[in-house]
């Protein structure tokens, strides 16, 4: 599904991630954590094309592809999805009306035939059970005057609707007290399937409490300096970052 | 549609009409370039118009003749060679118009498409001769007749002028005097068409009074003069504008619109202005230099502007609102957008004069690559408007570094009951809000379109339905490629 290879990236002319390779399977829950600085949101939005993020070195194959050389919107088409730490607000513009712009711009790029309002919203009400999305959220703005938790959910939400093949949640559990937390935790797993793969970008083990990931990678100045099971989630919340960095050294 | 290899653009086309200048032939019913008290009296002829009427005229020109051209504006405003153009035009013969939609730049076609607009009107409005009758002729007639039924009157001011001398002897001038201001004056002097309205008492008018179609030849006048009065408790809502831009040769255009409501009257007018505005480097262009201004004359009256600003090359234009009677409401709902060299300098006048009147100001401004805009307000509140309340938001979006957005709001509150809000923002479409979009999958130019909108639906909402969807079109195409 994702094949990473000695990934380079700078930011503003600082290198950031510094030969980072990483592979995931279609249908697996990658975890890769980290301390702060250590490159986690550069790669979720190296993954994204974000612009202002340079590679200079490596590749990146998906689903076949030479990701590194679509565009955002190509990305997105080709099913990736990234659930943004900070998701933006945009005034004025009717939460779903995004939402079905973006699922019809998908579609179209499938070959398939656009929704209509009555098919979208069918759409909408099945899954809003799912990640229990409160309906007064749909018709506002995008993530106008939205909590930090309805912001993460309203992610999960878009998440479930465009049903991608690859989900990066970039912190999705950062500014989420524990209720809000199990809420986007049952979100993602009732999201998973075999087809699907999903990395979690997390600081925090806690999330991992409710989302069992298959492989756990730590993320440490540019590099993924340790990968194990899930277990190795626990370690670390016992006894920090610190212990591997001096393994590894 | 058949399209040619015919490679002239836009801005070609409209130029090369430039250059050949104005017409001088005599002979096709066209007055000679030149204003002159001759030559109004000439216009005042051939339109059988009183005499009451022509001395009008005179009197406006000559105090014309003692201004100046107004240069407090944020505008840069190549010099207006008055004597070189002519004041008077019969409709145009076919012989002036294309033959066929051959002959129209393809650019120009494209816009229409984009915009929806049928192939019969895409004809029209890009000067093909057409021979056919519309199916709007009988349309019109129709609406006409329901009109008429209801005893409201709309016509051409010409009409008017005939028909019902004594409503237009009365109102005329009374909102905008003659002398108001320089461009003002010279509509005064030189009019020649424009739209009247009157509703009398009590009717609510059975339908939105609009050009029934995207043109009217009376409304697309260079000088333009359109007069509209609501008596005593009716309603009328009026669409003006067009949402496709027109190939149009007169690059000044100088109308005065005129609103009067009287007590518990209703009056909604609504703009889509879309002229052409010269090229993407600033060549070419219609300046529009409008005076616009409603008088709510007696109790508890109401008079709600809203205008989509997109084209002309120069816009100045100020829908003010005089707040006579008390518990009067004003209302000034706008959106310009400006692109490439296009400049405007727009915003309204609120003038509170009796008690407990209100008035709203919601201004949003769009500039893109090198474009200028300003938002230019006045709020006055009078001695005797107790308890006058106003809020003003203006709010500004750039697109690009070049451009620039200003704000002069003015406040004179000579009332020390009264309320006055003013906010303003300037914000930029963030690359944040871009590649969100775009990570969903939306195209990043459908993606502007959407963030644009979204700034604008404030102001949107007080449009028509139909009207508010061709808005939305019409920004996506003024703006496209505005960023990136």
């Amino acid at each position: 599904m994702l094949n990473i290879q000695n990934l380079h990236a700078k930011i503003g002319g600082k290198e950031i991630l510094k030969g980072l390779n990483l592979s995931v399977n279609a249908g697996e829950v990658h975890a890769i954590m980290g301390p702060n600085g250590s490159g986690k949101s550069t790669l979720a939005n190296v993954l994204a094309g974000r612009d202002g993020c340079d590679v200079s070195k490596g590749t990146v194959t998906y689903d076949g592809q030479d990701l590194l050389k679509l565009t955002p919107e190509e990305r997105a088409w080709a099913g990736l999805f990234l659930a943004f730490q900070y998701p933006v607000e945009i005034p004025g513009v009717n939460n779903v009306y995004l939402l079905k712009a973006a699922v019809n711009a998908v579609r179209k790029y499938r070959g398939e035939a656009e929704l209509d309002a009555v098919e979208f919203l069918a759409l909408i009400k099945k899954k809003m059970k799912i990640v229990k999305m409160q309906e007064e959220l749909l018709n506002r703005s995008v993530n106008e005057g939205f909590s930090g938790g309805e912001k993460k959910r309203n992610e999960i939400f878009q998440m479930s609707i465009l049903e991608p093949k690859l989900a990066i949640l970039d912190e999705t559990d950062s500014g989420l007290d524990i209720d809000a937390l199990k809420i986007v935790a049952e979100g993602v797993n009732s999201l998973c399937n075999e087809a699907r793969s999903i990395i979690l970008v997390t600081h925090y083990q806690r999330l991992l409490d409710y989302i069992k990931p298959d492989h756990v990678h730590v993320l440490s100045g540019g590099k993924i300096i340790k990968s194990g099971g899930s277990d190795l989630a626990l370690e670390l919340e016992k006894k920090g970052y610190d212990w591997i960095k001096e393994e590894v050294a | 549609m058949t399209m040619t290899n015919h490679t002239d653009n836009v801005a070609d086309l409209v130029r090369k009409e430039y250059e050949h200048g104005f017409f001088t032939d005599i002979e096709t019913d066209t007055v000679a370039p030149g204003l002159s008290e001759a030559t109004i009296a000439l216009i005042s002829k051939k339109k059988e118009e009183p005499t009451w009427l022509l001395e009008w005229r005179l009197k406006a020109y000559r105090h014309w003749l003692t201004m100046a051209d107004p240069n407090w504006t944020q505008l840069n405003i190549d010099p207006i060679d008055y004597q070189a153009i002519s004041y008077y035009s019969a409709p145009k013969s076919k012989d002036d118009k294309l033959k066929s939609i051959d002959e129209v730049d393809p650019k120009l076609l494209e816009t229409y498409e984009k915009l929806g607009i049928p192939l019969q009107e895409q004809m029209i409005l890009a000067g093909v001769a057409v021979d056919a009758v519309f199916d709007s002729v009988s349309v019109a007639t129709t609406f006409k007749e329901k009109l008429a039924d209801a005893g409201v009157i709309f016509c051409s001011f010409s009409e008017a002028v005939k028909e019902h001398p004594a409503l237009v002897k009365k109102y005329l001038g009374s909102v905008v005097p003659a002398a108001d201001n320089f461009f003002a004056a010279l509509n005064s002097a030189v009019f020649t068409d424009g739209s009247f309205v009157y509703i009398p008492k009590g009717v609510r008018c059975p339908m939105e009074l609009s050009t029934y179609f995207r043109i009217n030849a009376s409304n697309t006048g260079q000088f333009e003069r359109t007069l509209i009065i609501a008596d005593e408790a009716s309603h009328v809502s009026y669409l003006e504008g067009c949402t496709a831009p027109m190939r149009d040769e007169n690059q000044l255009h100088a109308a005065v619109v005129e609103l009067v409501a009287l007590t518990d009257a209703q009056i909604k007018y609504a703009t889509v202005q879309n002229w052409y505005p010269g090229d993407e480097n600033g060549v070419g262009g219609i300046y529009n230099f409008v005076t616009k201004r409603g008088d709510c004359r007696g109790d508890n009256a109401k008079i709600s502007w809203t205008q989509v600003e997109t084209g002309s090359a120069i816009t100045w234009k100020y829908p003010s609102c005089i707040l006579k009677g008390d518990n009067t409401v004003g209302e000034f709902y706008s959106v310009a957008v400006t692109n490439n060299y296009q400049q405007a300098d727009t915003g309204t006048k609120m003038i509170h004069i009796g008690k407990n009147t209100r008035s709203t100001i919601i201004s949003k401004g769009i500039s893109a690559r090198h474009a200028q805009q300003s938002y230019r307000g006045l709020v006055k509140i009078s001695k005797n408007a107790d308890n006058a309340r106003n809020h003003t938001q203006c709010d500004s979006l750039l697109m690009g570094d070049q451009c620039g957005a200003h704000t002069f709001p003015y406040i004179e509150a000579k009332n020390s009951t009264a309320t006055v809000e003013h906010e303003a923002t300037t914000a930029k479409i963030s690359e944040e809000q871009l590649f969100y979009c775009r990570q969903r999958g939306i195209k990043e130019e459908d993606a502007i379109n959407m963030i644009v909108n979204g700034f604008c639906r404030e102001v949107f909402k007080e449009l028509p339905m139909e009207f508010a969807v061709e808005a939305q079109k019409l920004l996506g195409v003024t703006l496209e490629g505005a960023v990136g």
